[in-house]
């Protein structure tokens, strides 16, 4: 265990935990978009930042990617890391200017567009925090999405903007896409995502549609487990 | 191999060294890129066919790398007497031959002409461009042909590796570094002993030494020269790095755009191997090390260690978060040494001549040299290497002889685009790592942008946001928007359309995106519009408030007009004008409809009369 200062309050915590759980076990309250359980942290949204204290120096780190140690003191609300949390409200509401998500944030956070950025009509709800991204790669393991492009131009999406093959149109990253840009469109027995659509399977038992097809072959290749038996959806099963 | 593999090493290089001696009688032609443009190879192939004809063929022709005074090039020095010849045409190489390499005698029209005496100076080192320089590093170029390893061992090549693998232990090696002082020239000044030894103590293996030659600055070219001209230093430096850290592979991260870098390194690389310098038990020691290329895309930043790792293990050049830092957890998350091409080329020299000799040179908290590249509104553009310390304005006025066409000074970018702008106030700082922080800029990897009077500090800015704008590699939103952004204002209010509160929102949002970025292209992205609000705030007020560019730069805010008094009608303008904005009467003085006029500065250059006023 190691001990710190976390506004204040003393503060002990696991030897390789990340300092945002450490804060947050605090009772304290850290905004993150990026930042979720089931994929490995990128530090791209940089929402989560803190000011640090070792010795004299002082700095601004991302509290999701920066490990416990002993005798840090930690400020979670100092002026300088609201004003880093404050431009990046700002340029991501200038950036998304119909994502409920994010104008909920500000208004939790007491941010108000600055209008002096003309906003942005072709991104989206989009933050580029990549967790689709790196859920399709780490949770799932196929890598149909990626991220192309460079600076402002960058985007996410399939090879060359196509059909992918490998996708299993599963939808976890729709799951964890932070302010819902990824569309996701389930009728019947058809899934629209990536511009592709997938046939669902219906459930042998209750015969609703429960997962795409080419889902379910994915997990029995990689399980071994038969598809007479994956037919079965959760309820049923 | 020997009983006593230490001893062996000395005896192979000391072998060497007698079979190479130095040089004397030769004729050393630039080949460095800029050289090759201006024609150097072409005069390079009539010297040899030249000497041949005239049966000197003992005399030697090396096509060196960069000699730096690239506004001169073609250029050439010829030994042993150092006779410097500039804009040297394939036509004059007979005479060449004939006199000054066959008699000694000096061909007058082609030395170089005091811009302010006008005496004809004779020998490299009298001129002012090379006369306050102390080409440590750099100098090397003028002696080799880099595509010729025992060119390198005839300028004691290898020596230092010979010393190291006979005569030291790595933590000898790591405490020789440390006493120099030696600090990273590609811009973070780390000190590099102390990433040495943090690697060497490292648990991790394979352990990775990696020289970054991914020079993306725009202007600066100190680096490609380097690889270019004295590829074996780097390499030699490299060795000696991996013996100190305990690696057995190093890789030179080296840009596709680079051509010529590519190949000599490629040669180097090929040729140190044959002679056991690379490989398998380098000199007959039990310590093995190679050395791969990599090449980049062309990334500005790949220039940044984790987005360089990203890059050579074969993945988009992306940076992360250094919490841990590459000491540990490197390329392929093993323990890495990164140090930048000039860096590694400083290695072999401070083994060579010791770390007391190397801590002599420089100020208190930077040591040695460093390669500067000096472009923009300067006389003498060039490559110069000076010591630590030196003054901006001995840069600029004694090695760089000043502005060109009479005109004044105003700033000097420093430290890439992400450096800041330097005002003429600040022309006697010495040039140190620590100093050029200080004054809100930095060293960064040693670019030098001269401007004028004529340019606009406003559009400077505007110019290296819209660059770094397009190089953010879009990861995390506070450069990739934030820039953006800036990018955005700055382009409003060099169109005129700038608001009151414009300059104080790019200052919170320059010091929140630098505090905010996750690497340090976002961390710095913001100098150039800091650094220009500070040292220029009145010529963004005069953008703002007045819509007047000052000086005269950028077209929205600009009128061309014609003095009635000093036009004579004589009509030069009116053709070439291509909006047909100029009219009026033959001999009588003309008007510009300013409606039609699209600033494009055609009529300016084409009036004789200076008749054409821009406000």
């Amino acid at each position: 265990m190691v001990n710190m200062m976390i506004d204040g309050k003393k503060v002990s915590a696991p030897k390789g935990t990340m300092l945002l759980e450490s804060i947050r076990g605090a009772g304290i309250a850290v905004p993150t978009l990026c930042a979720h359980e089931a994929i490995s942290r990128s530090g791209a949204c940089r929402l989560c930042v803190v000011e640090i204290k070792k010795g004299n120096r002082t700095r601004i780190v991302t509290s999701c990617l920066y490990g416990v140690e002993e005798g840090l003191i930690v400020d979670t609300k100092s002026e300088r890391v609201l004003n880093v949390r404050r431009l990046v409200m700002e340029l991501l509401l200038a950036r998304c200017p119909e994502s409920d998500v994010l104008q909920k944030m500000a208004r939790d956070m007491g941010v108000e567009p600055q209008p002096r950025y003309a906003v942005d009509t072709d991104k989206g709800k989009c933050i580029l925090c990549r967790s689709c991204v790196r859920v399709c790669e780490e949770v799932v393991g196929v890598s149909a999405i990626g991220l192309f492009s460079r600076g402002s131009y960058k985007e996410v999406g399939t090879p060359y903007n196509e059909k992918s093959d490998v996708c299993i149109g599963c939808g976890a990253c729709v799951y964890v896409c932070p302010t819902g840009h990824i569309e996701m469109i389930s009728t019947g027995d058809k899934r629209k995502i990536w511009g592709r659509t997938f046939k669902m399977q219906a459930c042998s038992k209750c015969g609703k549609f429960f997962a795409p097809v080419d889902q379910l072959k994915f997990i029995s290749k990689k399980t071994g487990t038969s598809m007479e038996e994956l037919s079965v959806c959760t309820e049923c099963r | 191999m020997n009983e006593n593999p230490d001893t062996q090493a000395r005896q192979i290089m000391d072998n060497l060294t007698l079979y190479y001696g130095p040089k004397k009688k030769f004729v050393a032609i630039c080949a460095g890129t800029g050289c090759r443009a201006s024609g150097s190879l072409k005069v390079k192939e009539a010297l040899e066919a030249e000497l041949k004809k005239q049966n000197l063929g003992d005399v030697d022709v090396l096509a060196t790398g960069c000699l730096g005074f690239c506004e001169k090039g073609p250029m050439m020095v010829i030994h042993p007497d150092k006779y410097f010849y500039q804009h040297v045409k394939v036509e004059d190489v007979p005479e060449i031959i004939s006199k000054t390499v066959a008699k000694g005698e000096v061909i007058s029209r082609l030395l170089y002409r005091h811009p302010e005496t006008k005496k004809t100076l004779f020998r490299e080192e009298d001129l002012p461009f090379y006369k306050k320089q102390h080409r440590v590093v750099f100098g090397q170029n003028g002696m080799i042909d880099p595509a010729r390893i025992e060119d390198y061992f005839a300028i004691n090549g290898y020596q230092a590796l010979g010393k190291v693998l006979s005569e030291m232990t790595p933590e000898d090696v790591i405490s020789e570094v440390k006493k120099a002082g030696l600090r990273g020239r590609g811009g973070g000044g780390f000190h590099a002993a102390v990433k040495w030894e943090g690697v060497r103590r490292a648990h991790g293996d394979p352990k990775y030494v990696i020289a970054n030659g991914d020079e993306g600055d725009p202007g600066a070219y100190m680096d490609r020269s380097l690889m270019e001209g004295n590829p074996h230093s780097v390499i030699e430096g490299m060795i000696i790095g991996a013996y100190a850290v305990g690696s057995n592979q190093g890789y030179i991260y080296v840009r596709n755009e680079y051509p010529l870098a590519v190949t000599h390194l490629s040669i180097a690389i090929e040729a140190a191997r044959e002679m056991g310098l690379l490989g398998k038990n380098i000199l007959g020691t039990d310590f093995s090390f190679d050395i791969q290329i990599t090449k980049g895309a062309g990334a500005f930043v790949c220039g940044e260690s984790s987005a360089l790792f990203a890059s050579v293990e074969g993945r988009a050049g992306e940076p992360r978060a250094k919490y841990v830092h590459a000491v540990e957890k490197g390329l392929y998350d093993k323990p890495t040494v990164l140090n930048n091409v000039e860096t590694w080329a400083n290695v072999p020299l401070i083994i060579n001549r010791g770390a007391d000799w190397y801590n002599s040179i420089g100020t208190e908290g930077s040591k040695g040299t460093k390669i500067f590249s000096l472009v923009g509104k300067i006389n003498n553009t060039g490559l110069i290497e000076v010591p630590m310390g030196t003054t901006l304005y001995e840069i600029i006025y004694d090695m760089g002889g000043g502005i060109p066409n009479g005109k004044k000074f105003k700033a000097v970018q420093t430290g890439g685009p992400s450096g800041g702008c330097i005002p003429e106030s600040l022309l006697d700082i010495p040039v140190d790592f620590d100093k050029l922080y200080e004054v809100g800029s930095m060293m960064g990897s040693g670019g030098m942008i001269v401007m004028d009077e004529t340019s606009c500090m406003v559009d400077v800015a505007r110019y290296f946001l819209e660059f770094l704008k397009e190089e953010s590699c879009g990861k995390c939103v506070p450069c990739r928007e934030g820039v953006r952004r800036m990018s955005d204002i700055l382009e409003d209010i060099c169109a005129g359309k700038g608001r009151e509160g414009d300059v104080e929102l790019l200052e919170t949002m320059g010091k929140a995106i630098a505090d905010g970025s996750l690497c340090a292209l976002g961390g710095s992205a913001p100098n150039p519009v800091l650094s220009t609000i500070r040292y220029f705030r009145e010529e963004y007020d005069a953008h703002i408030r007045d819509h007047r560019c000052p000086a005269g730069v950028c077209k929205a805010l600009i009128r061309y007009s014609i003095d009635a008094e000093k036009c004579t009608g004589c009509g030069v303008c009116v053709k070439v004008c291509a909006t047909k904005a100029i009219s009026g009467e033959k001999k009588k003085a003309h008007v510009i409809d300013k409606d039609q006029c699209t600033r494009c500065g055609a009529c300016i250059q084409s009036c004789k009369f200076d008749a054409i006023n821009v406000k």
